[in-house]
């Protein structure tokens, strides 16, 4: 993947602002199930074809979706490898909470966050007794 | 039994909540939030390096880090801790790098349930509702076969 160029970042920006809006978010789910025309992802709204149209170019413009030239049916699709980064994206953002809970969970129960603290956190945190002990200096750690 | 996490994303209100029990007492949950060594054994997807630049998990302290996922490529997050009380309550900003200056306001509660449980919240605030759903959209919503995919294979697994 080619993360560190600058255009990737402008690609998700845009994906993520097109997807900020229902509509558009109603018509990704409708083309995750099969390739459509804007005819017949206009039909569940009750808005005007142009504003669809508007709709599915503004996804278009973020590279969520394509159209190909298919005599007059000019059918809209998903683009997969815009999909395939936000989901990367996803990965390392949202979905992540349940895996990282999990992951937590793991940790918790090897008793790892029990044992004595760990050369990292000085006297501070041994609290275990209830006695607070006065805060002596983290360690030192500017940048 | 794993523990169920609830996540919320109320319409109309920028905010994000959850809610996941653990099966650890509350000293054990705080300080696996504490600790950078342990914070690297769980905050990150799997197969992903996690990289901790910084994370003083104290009042007025701050955090910087990067998860690299296999394929390549990088992510950093970063904030400061507003407020901690051991074993209590946290507030923390927080930021994704790639989508530079759209900051959430996180806080957690730590809740002792007794019994050696543990109940984690958290209520997330965005600046705006288009930066909520911009960063969750296709997570949360049921635009995207593949992240449910994902999701599904999460928590069937």
């Amino acid at each position: 993947m080619k993360t560190d160029a600058p255009h990737d970042d402008d690609m998700l920006d845009s994906a993520f602002m097109a997807l900020a809006d229902p509509v558009r978010r109603r018509i990704i789910a409708r083309l995750s199930r099969g390739s459509a025309t804007v005819n017949e992802l206009a039909e569940p709204f009750a808005i005007s074809k142009q504003a669809v149209s508007k709709h599915i170019h503004v996804l278009e413009h973020a590279q969520l979706v394509t159209r190909t030239r298919d005599a007059q049916r000019r059918p809209v699709h998903l683009d997969a490898a815009t999909l395939e980064a936000l989901t990367a994206w996803i990965d390392g953002y949202r979905l992540i909470h349940e895996q990282q809970f999990r992951s937590l969970d793991a940790l918790l129960a090897g008793g790892a966050a029990n044992a004595a603290p760990s050369a990292t956190t000085p006297s501070e945190t041994r609290d275990k007794s209830g006695t607070r002990k006065p805060k002596t200096h983290k360690k030192e750690q500017k940048q | 039994m794993t523990n169920t996490l609830t996540v919320t994303a109320p319409d109309g209100l920028p905010f994000i909540d959850f809610v996941r029990e653990f099966d650890a007492p509350v000293v054990a949950v705080f300080r696996a939030h504490k600790e950078p060594d342990l914070i690297k054994q769980w905050l990150g997807p799997r197969g992903y390096d996690m990289e901790v630049e910084r994370y003083d998990f104290v009042t007025g302290g701050g955090y910087r880090y990067i998860h690299r996922p296999p394929e390549g490529g990088q992510y950093a997050f970063r904030g400061v801790f507003h407020v901690v009380r051991e074993n209590e309550f946290a507030i923390q900003t927080f930021e994704f790098e790639g989508y530079p200056d759209v900051v959430s306001i996180e806080s957690m509660t730590f809740e002792d349930l007794g019994d050696g449980r543990t109940r984690l919240s958290g209520h997330a605030v965005y600046p705006t509702l288009e930066a909520r759903d911009g960063m969750v959209a296709s997570g949360m919503e049921n635009g995207m076969r593949e992240g449910y995919e994902q999701l599904e294979e999460l928590v069937t697994r």
